[in-house]
């Protein structure tokens, strides 16, 4: 799709040049708003996506691109800035309110207009990504330092690292010509390293637009930090917040608006500053879905978990830390599976609880709604049955969204000599433990890669994967087998920022003891067997709850390998270092007899 | 031998009925009482003047209160943590309290859970207690052996989604035999529990140890037997996550026959107050079906 481009005069006769993709008689305009240093090119991919559906319009700021480079540092002000934007507007949209969405400068300098007056009844809503309003920063820095707590000062000292560069684009001469000579092949170099950046994505006008631009720090930072204003707006906000920013940290761009706007979405975003190059896909998607809502439409499921709800926040500091995730457990309707997603529920996720007994999984998304899951709901799925898993994972995408963490835990145990072990033994503990993960893996993997927000897949293994033992063949392979599957898928999907892990727990106090089948047994003493083992992993008393703590530390920490009690450590370093005495051990059955 | 009576005579039981009324009542005038900012401390010292200004002469224990996460004993290493902390209630702050007052020798113990100003997750325990405290009844009647029962308990746990809290009672106990105090000697309290409590329960783990039987109702060997004839204070304890809810009441068990010692308690006027839903009645329907006999559990 070609971009129109044409020109328009500012109030100070600066032209300034502007572009536009896509039907203007669409039924909503969106106007792009881009940063330092950087042109109207950098929303290119983006402009594209969108104008299949709206009217997108895009336009270089003054000092850069095409547009009019005024030398006074005064002619570039916020309130100038402001000024330029109102031009824009009376152009492309003169009649209905715009959906304002801006990068970085772009995204400061529509701050002023969303939160000032002049245009306030021009724009129907605002998408910012890495560029907070300053107002907002001076006060938030402001309030850290009045009310000073150790989390408060960290946040505010991180940020002030994040900043360096403010300070340094104040110096004279040297950033002007640093930007003139070695950046010249060195900035696209290091936005390539630093971002993945796609080659020849850059301004044709690069070095020139840098140079220029500093007029905008120059003319607005130390003005609007030192003596900020409170700044309200009605407007909806949706808040992008790249979690690898290298400048604007995500901490303080999702805290500094929240008490000045009072319909507030918060996304964060497995990126780095520049996301509108490297997840355009995403980012077109979320202003679609932004603009859709406000224009009257339903909230995407994402979106609606998004959304910041005061009350609750005010309530419950800090914010949980599994807040707006969705997270899918499956064999949730009893032990590790319940009480993971029951911690999840807790940390502010919604669950979707699945397992075969439709009541237990229905029980346990009603204690998930209990606990604060915004939403939580239940499945009667098979996991070893393909097309039974593929309707789930249908079905859960179509109700709530695509995952951001899936946890493949539905397993079942066998005891027993491998000669004793029939091929149907073999189909059901493979199907279930083995065949039951590779389908969560495969389906819920596939959206979360084709949705490209990252996520994280959680394998619950066993300390058997590592342990060999004579009684346990088909379990312990089993769950070797899940131990690699994760390894292998790990480095697979981690370039799409979906972290896997496999968890390792011991012997833990669930109902598997009591369910375990033993080969080669008469009936009655499977029951003994049963009754001897359950016996055991009460004296043990590890609690499931122990578990599911480790899989959310997992999921924040991204850990591959997560051996959780004594057992699973000791038996893990032992495979490592002593993997003789392992076998010696295996060869006495250690079945309680 | 111990000193208990197998069978207990009316008037001794009214006397013990009239003493849990007494707990009962302490502990829902002190629960008015709470306020946000008041703590744990406050709330045992005021139902322990309580208990002493209407009759209460010596201790089983001294009263305890857990605000928060202390209901569900969350990371607890040793019995002193049981004792009363400078915790602050605070708004939506779930809390149990625990006391144990000796009128003549006739003992209560008693537990009182609620919240302040209502906490969801607490009211869904303390609806679902009603469903042990009818499970603990029929299986005592049926006179399985008190760890059987105990493990059923923990299947109904199990099925609920809940924790067994009260393993982290010394003991493990779900219940323990209560006696009329018959010793002499000093009114003092010693680790929190009364010095002529202490002996009698001494007495009697030395007496049932003979009959090989436990006056602490647990789940391990020594409390596999039937139940025994006596005055039991029963108090499974419950929790699913940092909140925690129990009740705790006495059991008249005699040779062939059980029942609750009093109907008018403030859990059980509740539960008759506000019908039981039926189970799993406010959850979602489930959607994708597809199912095969198979067993299901979690890793090991």
């Amino acid at each position: 799709m070609k971009e129109q481009q044409s020109f328009v005069t500012a109030p100070d006769g600066v032209r300034l040049a502007v572009f536009e993709w896509g039907d203007r008689s669409a039924a909503s305009t969106v106007v792009l708003v881009h940063g330092y240093p950087d042109t109207h090119a950098v929303w290119r991919p983006i402009a594209e996506q969108l104008a299949e559906r709206h009217h997108v319009v895009a336009y270089d700021v003054r000092g850069a691109g095409a547009s009019d480079a005024p030398r006074r540092i005064g002619a570039y002000t916020l309130a100038t800035l402001e000024a330029d934007l109102g031009a824009v507007l009376q152009h492309a949209s003169p009649d209905r309110p715009v959906h304002l969405v801006g990068h970085d400068w772009g995204s400061i300098q529509s701050w002023e207009s969303v939160t000032g007056t002049a245009l306030a009844d021009r724009i129907a809503s605002f998408s910012s990504i890495s560029g907070p309003c300053l107002d907002h920063v001076g006060q938030w820095m402001r309030d850290k330092l009045r009310h000073p707590s150790p989390r408060g000062l960290a946040q505010a000292a991180w940020q002030g690292v994040h900043s360096w560069y403010i300070g340094y684009f104040h110096l004279p001469l040297l950033p002007p010509l640093l930007w003139r000579t070695a950046m010249v092949k060195a900035w696209p170099a290091l936005l390539r390293a630093l971002e993945g950046v796609p080659h020849g994505s850059g301004s044709p006008t690069f070095p020139t637009d840098a140079v220029r631009g500093l007029a905008l720090y120059r003319a607005n930072m130390i003005p609007r930090l030192s003596r900020p204003r409170r700044r309200p707006t009605d407007i909806p906000v949706q808040l992008v917040l790249p979690q690898k920013d290298l400048f604007v940290t995500p901490s303080m761009a999702g805290q500094a608006p929240q008490p000045y706007v009072d319909r507030l979405w918060r996304r964060p975003l497995r990126a780095g500053h520049w996301a509108p190059l490297t997840h355009e896909t995403v980012l077109a998607r979320w202003i679609d879905e932004f603009v859709t809502h406000v224009e009257g439409g339903p909230a995407a499921p994402g979106l609606e978990r998004a959304q910041v709800h005061h009350t609750v926040e005010l309530a419950a500091e800090p914010r949980p830390a599994h807040t707006g995730q969705l997270v899918v457990v499956t064999g949730a309707g009893s032990g590790i599976g319940r009480a993971t997603a029951l911690a999840f529920a807790e940390a502010g996720a919604s669950v979707v609880a699945a397992d075969l007994n439709p009541d237990s999984a229905a029980r346990t998304a009603q204690l998930a709604t209990l606990l604060g899951a915004p939403h939580a709901g239940s499945y009667a799925v098979d996991v070893s049955d393909v097309a039974a898993m593929e309707s789930f994972a249908k079905a859960v995408q179509a109700e709530y969204g695509v995952p951001d963490v899936v946890v493949n835990n539905a397993g079942i145990g066998l005891g027993g000599a491998f000669l004793d072990t029939q091929t149907s033994d073999w189909d059901a503990v493979l199907g279930v433990n083995l065949m039951g993960v590779v389908h969560g893996c495969r389906l819920f993997g596939a959206m979360m890669k084709e949705r490209g927000e990252g996520g994280h897949i959680v394998n619950i293994a066993s300390a058997a994967a590592f342990l060999p033992s004579r009684t346990l063949a088909a379990y312990a392979t089993s769950k070797a087998a899940v131990l690699m599957l994760s390894e292998c898928l790990r480095a697979e999907l981690a370039d799409e920022g979906i972290g896997v892990s496999a968890v390792c727990p011991g012997f833990v106090n669930t109902a598997i003891a009591k369910t375990t089948r033993y080969v080669g047994v008469s009936d009655g003493e499977q029951d003994r067997l049963r009754r001897n083992a359950d016996r055991l992993y009460r004296l043990r008393n590890l609690p499931p709850e122990r578990i599911a703590e480790a899989v959310l530390r997992a999921v924040r920490e991204n850990r591959p390998v997560v051996p959780v009690a004594a057992e699973a450590r000791i038996g893990q370093a032992l495979s490592r270092f002593a993997p003789g005495a392992l076998r010696f051990v295996a060869r006495r059955d250690l079945t309680p007899r | 031998m111990s000193n208990k009576q197998p069978a207990w005579a009316p008037e001794d039981l009214d006397r013990f009925r009239a003493v849990q009324q007494l707990a009962y009542r302490c502990a829902e005038s002190v629960a008015a009482t709470l306020e946000p900012g008041v703590t744990e401390k406050q709330a045992a010292q005021r139902m322990r003047r309580w208990l002493e200004a209407n009759g209460a002469d010596d201790w089983f224990h001294v009263p305890f209160a857990w605000f928060g996460d202390r209901t569900v004993f969350h990371k607890f290493r040793s019995p002193l943590q049981f004792f009363p902390t400078d915790r602050r209630l605070e708004e939506g702050m779930p809390y149990i309290l625990d006391c144990a007052p000796v009128a003549d020798g006739y003992t209560a113990d008693i537990g009182y859970a609620a919240s302040l100003g209502g906490n969801l997750v607490q009211q869904q325990i303390l609806d679902d207690l009603q469903e042990y405290r009818a499970l603990i009844l029929a299986e005592v009647r049926e006179r399985k052996p008190l760890n059987e029962i105990y493990r059923s308990v923990d299947g109904l746990i199990a099925k609920h989604g809940y924790e067994n809290r009260h393993r982290v009672y010394p003991g493990r106990v779900l219940a323990h035999q209560v006696t009329r105090l018959k010793v002499r000697g000093p009114r003092t309290v010693v680790a929190g529990f009364g010095v002529r409590s202490l002996q009698t329960l001494g007495r009697e783990l030395i007496g049932e140890r003979i009959q090989h039987r436990s006056p602490l109702w647990a789940d391990g060997k020594s409390s596999a037997h039937t139940p025994t004839p006596g005055l039991w204070a029963v108090e499974p304890h419950l929790g699913l996550r940092r909140v925690g809810a129990k009740f705790e009441e006495l059991l008249v068990v005699t040779e062939d026959d059980a029942y609750w010692l009093d109907e008018d308690l403030p859990h059980v006027r509740n539960w008759a107050a506000t019908p039981r839903n039926t189970e799993l009645q406010k959850t979602k329907p489930q959607k994708a079906q597809a199912e095969q006999a198979q067993p299901e559990g979690s890793a090991a």
